[in-house]
């Protein structure tokens, strides 16, 4: 095959798996809301990711915090508007930095997870004997493994932005002998309403999208090893380009909001 | 042979077409399977054996033709009745296919969890599993994972819980595939006295040449996607086809 015709075959493919992916989502919802509901799958599903992830998230979270503070300190001495160091962090970390870094360690630890899991369970025949036993393996595996994360995300993304808040705070009182009791009046005192609520939001269409594109590419997953370290590799990749996609439409349509 | 065609099809398969691009695997295979009769499917490694058991539970639609399981035929059926009627079937599958990520007894209490009802004098879910494992002989390892078990053992889990439902038609995917002569063995026997205990309709999908004689009533070759000659072990191993013939050496 010449060059052009495999750079053009590239194309179609990916335009055809975004497709196929958008087909796949629209099965989700539509399972979602048909019986028999899998509760108890999802209850551990929600304990799996919420709990296995904590860790990461506390410590992703606490060195984001410390590490945002003792770099920003400097600048804002040099202008005397160290006074601005809480607000300034606290903005930062609960609009943006915080829900999009954790948004990414999730992608990593629970996206490329979910593609392995499903993937391999795809690989040794487990979806097509659950399937035998008269069981919908879409539902019981992808259903509840995308309301999971969804659910699950705006939890870790709100626990990671208070270690930051925790971790900076550290910092300004260490550098900058600011009390704790200052340093968190000045950050409730910052954060709004319009902070706190889009941020949030999108935090659900994360996790969406890391549940989304995890099973799809696991259910998908092309037969033996290699396929399952595929579909666990591009798990990933496609799920962090998606976050930012989203994130960008997010902060978009949050500004028209709130611009009118 | 006589009395096998006097006894009831639970299974019959007509016609069945079924290509992946230009690569036609099934031709027209047709299949009768009568109650309590063990037939083996024997066929080259491609020869579209997998993909005629896995047309025959649902899991790959065939192009034409038709398959009905007691009488009802399941390409036209939607997914409910699809669902209700993969109760009927247990599948062994090649690999053991167990949930690795369950104990033995989760894996057993799987199917339960939807299709319980289904079961005549239900006992119970833990009876039941006990039950299952016990005509495998694996009780003591119910709460092991599928990974600290051999091969052989694998199987055995695997037969337990393809049995757990009480079906009426069994499909052996490879059974002794992978194993040493003297699991395999334990295997066949486990096989022969299952059919006894449940008296179900077994349908054998194998390379093995023992594990044929021992187990089959009726054979059917699969050559290039149609039966190429079907009898008893016997009537094939004997046959004058070199073709035919080409089968049974070991």
């Amino acid at each position: 095959m010449s060059k052009p015709n495999s750079f053009l075959d590239r194309i179609k493919s990916f335009f055809a798996e975004i497709g196929d992916m958008a087909f796949f989502a629209g099965r989700f919802f539509r399972e979602l809301f048909s019986k028999p509901f899998e509760f108890r799958e999802l209850l551990r599903q929600c304990y799996n990711m919420g709990n296995r992830s904590l860790f990461l998230v506390i410590v992703t979270g606490f060195i984001l915090g410390l590490v945002f503070t003792l770099q920003s300190r400097p600048t804002l001495t040099q202008f005397g508007a160290e006074s601005w160091m809480p607000s300034m962090i606290s903005l930062s970390i609960v609009r943006e930095i915080g829900p999009v870094i954790i948004a990414l360690i999730c992608a990593g630890r629970i996206g490329s997870g979910i593609g392995a899991e499903i993937g391999s369970m795809r690989v040794t025949e487990q979806i097509d004997a659950m399937e035998v036993s008269g069981t919908n393996p879409f539902k019981y595996l992808v259903v509840t493994r995308i309301l999971a994360v969804t659910l699950m995300l705006p939890l870790l993304v709100i626990l990671g932005d208070a270690v930051a808040l925790v971790g900076s705070a550290i910092v300004e009182n260490l550098k900058g002998g600011v009390s704790y009791t200052l340093y968190f009046n000045q950050v409730f005192d910052a954060l709004k309403f319009s902070d706190v609520f889009p941020a949030t939001v999108k935090t659900f269409f994360f996790g969406f999208a890391i549940g989304l594109v995890g099973t799809y590419k696991g259910y998908n997953c092309a037969k033996g090893t290699v396929g399952v370290g595929e579909a666990s590799n591009s798990a990933v990749v496609y799920t962090s380009m998606l976050l930012f996609i989203i994130d960008f439409i997010a902060v978009f349509v949050t500004d028209i909001f709130y611009t009118l | 042979m006589n009395s096998e065609e006097n006894k009831k099809p639970v299974l019959e398969l007509k016609d069945i077409k079924k290509s992946f691009g230009d690569n036609h695997v099934l031709k027209g295979f047709n299949l009768t399977l009568h109650e309590g009769e063990n037939l083996v499917i024997m066929g080259k490694s491609g020869s579209g054996k997998s993909v005629m058991v896995k047309c025959i539970v649902g899991l790959i639609q065939p192009d034409s033709g038709s398959i009905r399981i007691k009488d009802q035929d399941i390409i036209t059926m939607g997914q409910k009745e699809l669902d209700f009627l993969r109760t009927e079937i247990g599948y062994l599958f090649q690999g053991s296919a167990l949930y690795d990520s369950m104990t033995v007894r989760e894996n057993l209490e799987f199917p339960l969890r939807r299709h319980k009802d289904k079961i005549e004098n239900f006992q119970g879910t833990e009876a039941s599993v006990h039950e299952a494992l016990k005509s495998v002989g694996l009780l003591d390892a119910i709460d092991r994972m599928p990974a600290e078990l051999s091969g052989g053992m694998q199987r055995r889990v695997a037969l337990a819980r393809a049995l757990i439902l009480k079906p009426k038609i069994i499909m052996y995917d490879e059974p002794t595939t992978g194993l040493d002569p003297i699991t395999a063995n334990e295997i066949i026997q486990l096989m022969r006295s299952i059919q006894k205990e449940y008296n179900t309709s077994s349908l054998i999908i194998t390379h093995d040449v023992d594990c044929a004689r021992v187990i089959s009533n009726r054979m059917i070759l699969l050559v290039d996607g149609i039966n190429y000659a079907e009898g008893t072990f016997e009537e094939l191993s004997n046959s004058s086809d070199p073709q035919t013939r080409a089968f049974f050496k070991n």
